[in-house]
Parts: C-alpha cells; sequence; structure tokens
C-alpha cells in the first residue's frame, strides 16, 4: 500500500492543503495585524457605539470598497482585506481539492467538491444579504 | 473608554478565550460571543460575525496540522461539507429574520449542551463488518497512522450523520459558532467515526462551513473590521500558545471548570434573552 501510486498522491494533496491553510491564515493575521496597528495609532476618535447595531459602513461591505480603502492604506480597509484572505483561505482549499481530485481521477469526489464550491459561490452572489 | 484601551482589552480577553478554549478542546468561540455581549455589551450581531472570522483563523490553523498528520478523513469532510454549507447559507438567511434575543436564548440552550456533551465518555466504535453500502460507495471508511501501525475503521448511517450535519451547519451560520457538540452527535453517535479522526475532520470543516455563512455577514454588515482585529489576533494568538502548552495534569479539573463557567454564560444568554436585554 505504501508503495502504491495512489497513497503519495494522497499524501501529496495532504502536504499541500496544509501548507495552503497555514499560509493563508498566517498572511490573513500579518495584514491584519498591520491594519490594526495602524488603527491603534491613527485613532483617536471616539468608540464607535457597539452597544447597538448601525450596520457597517458600505466601504468595508464589497470588494470594490475594500480595495478602494487599501490605496488609501485606511486602517480598517487594511483589517478587512486581512479578513477577506482569511475567508478565501477555505474557499481556496475546496478549488484546489476539485483539482486534486481530478488527478485522481475520482470523479465522484470532483462533483461533491464542485457542490460545496457552488454552495458558497452561491452565498456570495446569491444576494442573501 | 479610547479606541486604544478598549482594543488592548479585547485583545486580552480573546487571548484568554483562545487559550482555555484550545487546552479543553471546546473552540475559542464559545466564550467570545459571551465576552463581547455580556462582558462589553456589544450587540449580538457584531459578536456573531466576529466569532465566524475568529473561528475560521482557528480552525484553519490548526487543521494545517493535523491534514498533514493524515487523521483527517478529507473524503469525509468534503461529503459532510455538502451538508454544513447548506446549512450554514440557511442559518445565515434565518438570522437576517430571527430577533436577536431568540438567537441569545437559542445559542445558550446550545452552549449547555456544549458543556454536558464534554462530560461524556468517548468511545471509538471500530466495528468494520457493520458497515454501510453507501459508506463503501462514498468511499469513507478509511485507516489513520497510530504509533502501533495503522487502525482501519468503517462507518454506517450515513444519511443520518448527513442531517444531523445540515443540523450543524444552520446552527453554525445562525449562532457564528464552530457547532462542534452537532458534529460530534453526527459523526461520533450516528455514525460512529473514531474520535480522533470525527475530531480532527470536524475542524477540518469549521473554516468551510464559516465561510459559507461569513460571506453574507460580510455584506450585510455584521463582520466590523475594529472589532475584528483583536478578536481574531487574540484568539489565534491564545489558540497557538495553547497547542504549545502540554498539561502533565489538571487537563480534567480545568474541563470541568470550563464547562461550569460556559453553564454559567448559558444561563445568563439565556436570562438576558428573555427579559429582552440582548
Amino acid at each position: 500500500m505504501v508503495f502504491s501510486r495512489k497513497y503519495w498522491q494522497d499524501k501529496d494533496i495532504q502536504s499541500v492543503i496544509g501548507k495552503m491553510l497555514r499560509w493563508g491564515v498566517l498572511s490573513s493575521a500579518a495584514v491584519t495585524s498591520l491594519g490594526g496597528l495602524l488603527y491603534i495609532f491613527t485613532a483617536n476618535k471616539e468608540l464607535p457605539p457597539y452597544h447597538t447595531f448601525h450596520d457597517v459602513p458600505a466601504q468595508y461591505k464589497s470588494l470594490r470598497g475594500i480595495f478602494a480603502g487599501l490605496l488609501h492604506l485606511d486602517s480598517l480597509s487594511v483589517i478587512q482585506f486581512g479578513v477577506l484572505i482569511l475567508l478565501a483561505t477555505p474557499i481556496a482549499r475546496v478549488l484546489f481539492s476539485i483539482f486534486a481530485f481530478l488527478l485522481e481521477k475520482d470523479y465522484l469526489y470532483v462533483v461533491i467538491s464542485t457542490i460545496v464550491a457552488g454552495i458558497i459561490f452561491f452565498s456570495m452572489i446569491g444576494g442573501l444579504a | 473608554m479610547t479606541i486604544v484601551t478598549f482594543t488592548l482589552i479585547i485583545l486580552a480577553g480573546a487571548f484568554l478565550a483562545g487559550l482555555l478554549g484550545s487546552l479543553t478542546g471546546l473552540g475559542g468561540a464559545v466564550i467570545i460571543i459571551p465576552l463581547l455581549t455580556l462582558g462589553f455589551g456589544i450587540d449580538l450581531k457584531y459578536a456573531i460575525g466576529t466569532s465566524l472570522v475568529a473561528i475560521i483563523a482557528n480552525s484553519s490553523g490548526s487543521a494545517a496540522a493535523y491534514v498533514r498528520e493524515g487523521i483527517t478523513n478529507i473524503r469525509l469532510g468534503m461529503f459532510l461539507e455538502i451538508a454544513t454549507t447548506v446549512g450554514a447559507v440557511i442559518g445565515a438567511v434565518i438570522a437576517g429574520f430571527v430577533p436577536s434575543h431568540i438567537v441569545a436564548v437559542i445559542f445558550g440552550l446550545v452552549l449547555i449542551m456544549s458543556a454536558v456533551m464534554q462530560l461524556r465518555k468517548k468511545q471509538d466504535h471500530l466495528e468494520l463488518a457493520e458497515t454501510s453500502s453507501l459508506a463503501k460507495k462514498l468511499k469513507l471508511n478509511s485507516h489513520y497512522p497510530t504509533r502501533d501501525g495503522e487502525i482501519h475503521y468503517a462507518m454506517r448511517r450515513v444519511p443520518g450523520g448527513f442531517l444531523m450535519m445540515i443540523v450543524a451547519g444552520i446552527m453554525s451560520g445562525l449562532l457564528g459558532i464552530g457547532s462542534g457538540a452537532f458534529k460530534v452527535l453526527g459523526m461520533d453517535y450516528i455514525m460512529h467515526v473514531p474520535f480522533k479522526v470525527s475530531t480532527t475532520t470536524s475542524n477540518f470543516m469549521i473554516g468551510v462551513t464559516a465561510a459559507a455563512s461569513a460571506v453574507v455577514y460580510l455584506q450585510r454588515g455584521y463582520i466590523e473590521p475594529g472589532l475584528c482585529f483583536p478578536v481574531v489576533i487574540g484568539v489565534l494568538a491564545g489558540a497557538m500558545t495553547g497547542s504549545r502548552i502540554l498539561l502533565k495534569s489538571g487537563t480534567e479539573l480545568l474541563r470541568k471548570i470550563f464547562s461550569a463557567v460556559i453553564t454559567v454564560l448559558a444561563l445568563e444568554m439565556i436570562y438576558n434573552g428573555i427579559t429582552g436585554k440582548i
């Protein structure tokens, strides 16, 4: 079993998935911390009223808004970009699984992974908010 | 309070939550939400959005290590993620209609359930003969490495487990938690997945499940960057510290104390929900 082709392919896939998750979390943590430090050192305003829900400003709710804020090094946009990297990490793992199962010629799991990716995609653009 | 003081206090609280969550194996989210709402009076919607982001960080970080050890059953995880992501989307949609005080009561009840399940006896089922044909068709039966060689295992009652995972997903999307308790019900009790495999596979699924509802919450304005920074970084740092500490003794006592604390917090969440304070 250990010397079969499939065993090593499985091992390689596990290793790639492990690395993807690790780098996703580490880069997100780095970006979020950077934004957080900027936020702490530049913030001189009063604390926002978190005790009642006010809806986050539109610029932090969309990809376009967050990227626009990044260009001005707006601290909250940098944090939100770190959050985006974090959200993208497990999604990237699902997309990689489709590819990996395709390499293994395990078509049943290509379909299963594609369904999971489809559900997340629907959640993103389905206007559920 | 200034932004700096507030951020540092939340950072410290989130660090403790991550540390305790990792040492006891209960996860950080179960105390992050009571900490933010009961402790700091933050609106439940912000707390749920922030917690979802924190558990993605936590689960992805530890899944990275588990996956490489080869204990996580990736096929089982992928298959059940269909159920948990569908549930997560349903949960996020429901959250748009259910008032916060009812969400608080449900949260409290789920919290009590998690605390009770901590007291259960861990029992591994390794009957290879009892497997179902569906489990074979889906190639779910597998094995994992131990010091004494590979342990083979088989599972059964796949549809029942799948249904329970939809519930786990709904709770995760609605409450912003990892729903470990429901996943254990589905995998350990219904499907008879060995404990080590179910824990790591459940952890593997949390990130994808939370991401499915977090993308809705981001657009809905529940994910507040000013809160995400101290909570995500705090929980992550706490969990990483926790995984490096090997408690020689006292783990059992710590779990009991932690379960008791969670129960008290749960009752307070339920009380505040019923009286409309949340």
